[in-house]
């Protein structure tokens, strides 16, 4: 098998998981499965980390650099604000014994 | 080369991150998806500062990640609930240009090995150009959506003469910049590319109405995932490609599922504006009779009701009223009076987003019941109190084919014996279009500020 094939395999296998992992999410979870699913392709920071580690240009390094800042605030900012929102769901019962967990 | 170790890792984190998104679609395991995404996501930017051995920049790179991330944890923390929709459409829109930049970085390489007579691979190049122009697209996008939702910008659609032309024009012109690309690799060409997709996300959200915009930050979010996908190709990184092409198919699935919980197609909602459909709104208040009470007419109505059903909107959001209507509830359940909230699945500004907004008031999730539950329900019910909203509950969607939100399902308030509006003023809502059941006998009007006029309410069915 040569490797576009491989590559082509990898990617229609993940098409097929990624709509089949999500198919049975109710309306109620739309909001915070976007948003994760978000916090997810910030992923990209480790692509960014990888071109700039190897570039030798000036230009190339300070674009690489922005580009890992933008990566990290996907990737950061969206686990984040996904974890807040979903806090709220799980707190059934008024706050007693965790009280002291929660963050001021 | 990348060795095996790292690869059974990059492997791991793509297991993780299926099982993240697996964990987000349920309710009780939703939030154990997210740590598992999250977690998976900083250890798989660790690997490559253990297996690349002469690694430059390391303390730059460092240092912007940590730039990065804290400006990442400080707004993700700081952000209103009910700014949560334009905070992801921001995070998702940093990330699009986070890969196009990515991209671009990349396409400098290539060019050097291009010019030292090295053979570059087609499929790599046509990877690189889709990245570098759908990032820009999804970067562009993005920004305007945030600007729309933030209320920087007006929300309505924004259409000018020839918007159509300059669209195609700029599309076409990305296709035929990104086959010289191919063909010829170059600096120039690139990030003249960049510049187009930027125009082309901003055309692309310019005609689309605020009420719709949701739909389009879930578009924008697939794109990004597809672009992260071109990318991992690029850089030869299975996990990229894995975690990308995840997003990009959840994320479309997602996108037709909301686009459905509307009644509309995601074409409709993109170039609707642009036949001159969802222009209809007049956005003007209308000066026909309506009939409005004051608070304790109101609280009369509720106070000796059975059954009363509450249907949220986001102007209980805007208003910060969320806890007082919980209040309000409390004293009327007390009173033995069976109360319900209806959920419309696009109640606030994106689906779900009431739920999280209720949730925040720590109104049991039990009592939030969504639309097809509920709606066999509303004949048997004295009163329903619609609270800041409007769209969910118009008539319109089901009577006036050429009504911009007409298909959509809709909460069958009007079947109710009595509807009680709180609302500021008689403007129409976020579609823009008049609201039929404002109108009708059964209606009674309570104008103000949501969060004042309950307050009044519920003081004056305390004194019942």
């Amino acid at each position: 098998m040569s490797e576009g094939v491989v590559w082509l395999t990898i990617f229609i296998l993940s098409v097929f998981v990624g709509i089949e992992v999500i198919s049975k999410v109710s309306s109620t979870l739309h909001t915070p499965l976007m948003s994760g699913a978000n916090a997810i392709h910030g992923v990209i920071l480790l692509g960014a980390i990888l071109v700039t580690g190897s570039t030798d240009n000036n230009i190339a390094l300070v674009v690489g650099l922005v580009a890992i800042v933008l990566a990290a605030v996907n990737m950061v900012g969206g686990f984040v604000v996904t974890d807040r929102m979903l806090q709220m769901f799980v707190r059934k019962k008024p706050a007693t014994s965790d009280a002291g967990k929660a963050d001021a | 080369m990348i060795p095996t170790w790292a690869q059974l890792l990059y492997l791991a984190g793509a297991v993780a991150f299926i099982l993240a998104l697996k964990g987000l679609s349920g309710p009780k395991t939703a939030r154990m998806g997210n740590l598992i995404g999250a977690g998976a996501a900083v250890l798989a930017c660790a690997i490559p500062f253990f297996y690349v051995d002469d690694m430059k920049h390391v303390p730059l790179i460092l240092a912007a990640i940590a730039v990065g991330s804290a400006g990442g944890f400080y707004g993700a923390r700081v952000v209103q609930m009910t700014q949560m929709p334009q905070m992801v459409a921001l995070f998702n829109g940093v990330g699009g240009g986070a890969a196009a930049l990515v991209a671009l970085v990349e396409l400098h390489e290539i060019v050097e090995l291009d010019h030292a007579g090295l053979d570059v691979e087609t499929f790599v190049l046509v990877a690189t150009a889709f990245t570098v122009l759908v990032g820009a697209v999804s970067f562009a996008g993005s920004i305007i959506t945030f600007a729309k939702l933030q209320e920087l910008m007006t929300s309505r659609p924004v259409v000018f003469p020839g918007l159509p032309v300059v669209f195609g024009g700029s599309l076409i012109g990305a296709v035929v910049l990104s086959v010289l690309l191919v063909r010829e690799p170059s600096m120039t060409l690139g990030i003249v590319l960049a510049l187009v997709g930027l125009l082309v996300g901003v055309l692309l959200v310019l005609p689309v109405g605020g009420a719709d915009v949701p739909i389009v930050i879930s578009l924008l979010n697939a794109f990004t995932g597809l672009t992260v996908a071109a990318g991992g190709y690029v850089l030869s990184n299975t996990l990229l490609l894995v975690a990308g092409t995840l997003v990009g198919a959840s994320g479309t699935f997602l996108t037709l599922l909301m686009a459905g919980a509307m009644g509309r197609s995601v074409a409709n909602i993109l170039f609707g504006a642009l036949k001159g459909g969802s222009t209809l709104g007049a956005g003007e208040a209308s000066d026909r009779p309506v009939r409005s009470a004051g608070p304790e007419d109101v609280a009369i109505l509720l106070g000796y009701a059975d059954k009363v059903i509450i249907v949220p909107g986001y102007g209980l959001a805007v208003a910060q009223a969320q806890h007082t209507l919980r209040e309000l509830v409390d004293v009327l359940s007390a009173r033995g009076i069976e109360v319900d909230y209806a959920i419309h699945p696009v109640a606030g500004r994106m689906p779900g987003h009431m739920n999280v907004l209720l949730a925040e008031a720590q109104v049991p999730y039990e009592q939030l019941i969504e639309m097809d539950e509920i709606n066999g329900e509303f004949k048997n019910t004295d009163v329903v109190l619609v609270v800041g909203a409007n769209d969910v509950v118009n008539p319109a969607a089901r009577t006036t084919p050429s009504a911009p939100i007409y298909g959509m399902p809709i909460l069958n308030a009007d079947e109710a014996k009595q509807v009680v509006f709180l609302k500021r003023s008689m403007r129409p809502g976020f579609a823009g279009i008049e609201n039929e059941l404002l109108f009708n006998p059964t209606t009674t009007l309570l104008f103000g500020d949501a969060k004042d006029t309950l307050g009044k309410v519920l003081t004056a069915v305390k004194a019942l």
